[in-house]
Order: structure tokens, then sequence, then C-alpha cells
């Protein structure tokens, strides 16, 4: 197989395992009743792995097709204008960290989880055009890193089980 | 598989980057409790009341409105909490409760402030009307 074809093959497979953790995930139960918003982002696992093993760009390729056809299935537009603003700041924040080699991929999902939820709340602040927002930032952030560490120690797993050398 | 292709960025110096991870998280968790510090502190006003008694939402009224609502409570209505609400502003002016700390209670003015009668099961809650959580999905 072409290196090009392999790799468009094997980011495809990304994007659709994404999609069900997505998917796998909207059918759990909320994990705070009457608290939108706190999830684990299973998908997020997927967009780690693709960060390390690909890069930026092919990380925020397979996140922007995935909220795409999230949005499509069972989201609205609203949604999807939250979802978008939080991947992409915390992709972003992901990448810069990685860059610096500081953190593990653990320290870097925990900032991801965190900027991702960061992300939805401004963009919620600049189009609801509200404050009150803030608190809500607080009980995000706490969880965001709980689920960062559960998303990065999966993450360093995989990363583990499928070497650089495969892809 | 050889050695090589077992080796992942976890594990490279593995223990410093751990460390690191710790450290970080720490200054996360520390930055959001100051940022969620300064949030409570600088707080917008709301603008109704809502009282609920036993769980049970009592009556909701405009912190624009100057007014005095008494919550009767009980079997026989024989407890009694007089809310009033001046100047933007809701206190407990009396209340037959033995401990007395709702009526001791500062007006409450700000979203999500609370007065709370344990012995008559009463709380008294500040918000903005119609606030709505947006639909948030990760
Ligand atoms: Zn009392």
């Amino acid at each position: 197989m072409r290196p090009a074809t392999k790799k468009m093959a094997l980011l495809g497979l990304c994007t659709a395992v994404a999609l069900v953790l997505a998917y796998m995930e909207s059918m759990l139960p909320p994990l705070f009743h009457g608290i939108p918003g706190i999830k684990i982002g299973l998908p997020n696992i997927i967009i780690v792995f693709v960060l390390y093993r690909f890069g930026l760009w092919e990380a925020a390729v397979v996140s922007f097709i995935r909220m795409l056809a999230i949005s499509f299935m069972f989201g609205n537009l609203m949604a999807l204008v939250y979802s978008l603003a939080g991947a992409f700041l915390s992709l972003l924040v992901m990448a810069v960290l990685k860059k610096m080699k500081f953190l593990s991929p653990v320290g870097v999902s925990v900032a991801g989880g965190v900027f991702h939820n960061v992300g939805q709340i401004l963009a919620a602040m600049v189009l609801l055009g509200t404050a009150e927002l803030g608190y809500y930032l607080i009980v995000l952030t706490i969880t965001g890193t709980v689920s960062g560490i559960f998303v990065g120690l999966c993450g360093a797993i995989i990363m583990k089980r499928i070497p650089k050398k495969f892809i | 598989m050889n050695q090589k292709a077992k080796t992942t960025p976890t594990a490279k110096s593995g223990g410093q980057l751990f460390r690191n991870d710790i450290i970080f998280i720490a200054v996360v968790l520390v930055l959001v409790s100051l940022l969620g510090l300064c949030f409570y502190l600088f707080r917008g006003d709301g603008d109704e009341v809502v009282v609920t008694v036993d769980g049970e939402v009592f009556g909701t009224y405009s912190l624009a409105e100057d007014r005095v609502v008494e919550i009767r409570t009980g079997e026989e209505n024989e407890e009694l909490n007089v809310l009033v609400i001046k100047d933007g502003k809701a206190f407990v002016e009396q209340a037959t409760c033995p401990d007395g700390i709702c009526a001791g209670h500062r007006p409450i003015k700000r979203d999500g402030e609370s007065i709370v009668c344990l012995p008559h099961k009463v709380v008294i809650t500040v918000r903005v009307t119609n606030e709505e959580a947006p639909d948030i999905v990760v």
C-alpha cells in the first residue's frame, strides 16, 4: 500500500472509532444529573492518539469530521459551535504542550480536557452574552482534569500497543 | 517486535514526566480555585427569589418590587418566617424557629445566594430569571 493511502485508511479508521466512542458515551447515563457537559470525553482518547502518532493537522481533521458527523446524527447547530470551539482550543493547547516535551500524554490530555471545557464555556459566554456561566467553568475544570487523566492513561496504553513503526 | 518499537513517549524518562504531570495538574486546580473565588466574589445580582419548603417551590418573587411574604409552614401553619424584599435585597425579618439563624442572616441579592432555615425546611435562593444552562455536548 502507498504510504498516503495507508495513512488515509488509518485516519478513517480512527475517525470511525471516535464516532463509535461518542455514540457509546451518548448512551451512558449522565455522570451528574442535571449538569450538562460533564462527560468523560471518550472520543478524545482517539484524538490524543492521532495527535501523538500523526500530528496536529491530522488530529484536527479527525476531530472536525467527528464533530460534524455527530452533529448531523444527533446534535444541533448550536451544540456544534460549542463543540468546535472546545475541540480546537483543546487541540491547540495539547499540540503546544506536546511540542514543549514537558508533560507526558497524561498531563497533555488533562490540559486538553480542561481547555475543551474552557473553549465551550467561552463560546457560550460570547453567544449567550452572559457571564453567569463562570461558575460552571469551575465544576467543568475539575471534571475535565479527572476525565483528562483517564483519557491520557487510555491514550498512553493504546500508544504502547500501537507503536510508531506500525504506522 | 524489537526493543525500539516498544519505546513510547511515556517510556522516555517516565518518572520525570510523571512528576511534571502532577505539578501541572496541581497548578491547574489551584488556578481554577482562584478563578472560582473571583467569580464567587464578583458574581452578578439576581433578579428573583425562589422560596422552597421541604424541597417544594412555595413561591417566586421579583427582587424589583418591595413586598413582605409570610412563609407559613408546619402541620398547623404554626411555623412562620417573614421574608422581606426591599431595595432589591431579600432577608428574613423575623422567624419563629428556635435557632433564629435565618433571621440573623445578612440580606441577599447576588445570584446563587441563599438563606436557609433548617428547622422549618425553608430555603430562600436568589437567582436570575430564566437562567438556562446551554445545551453543551462534548
Ligand atoms: Zn430559621
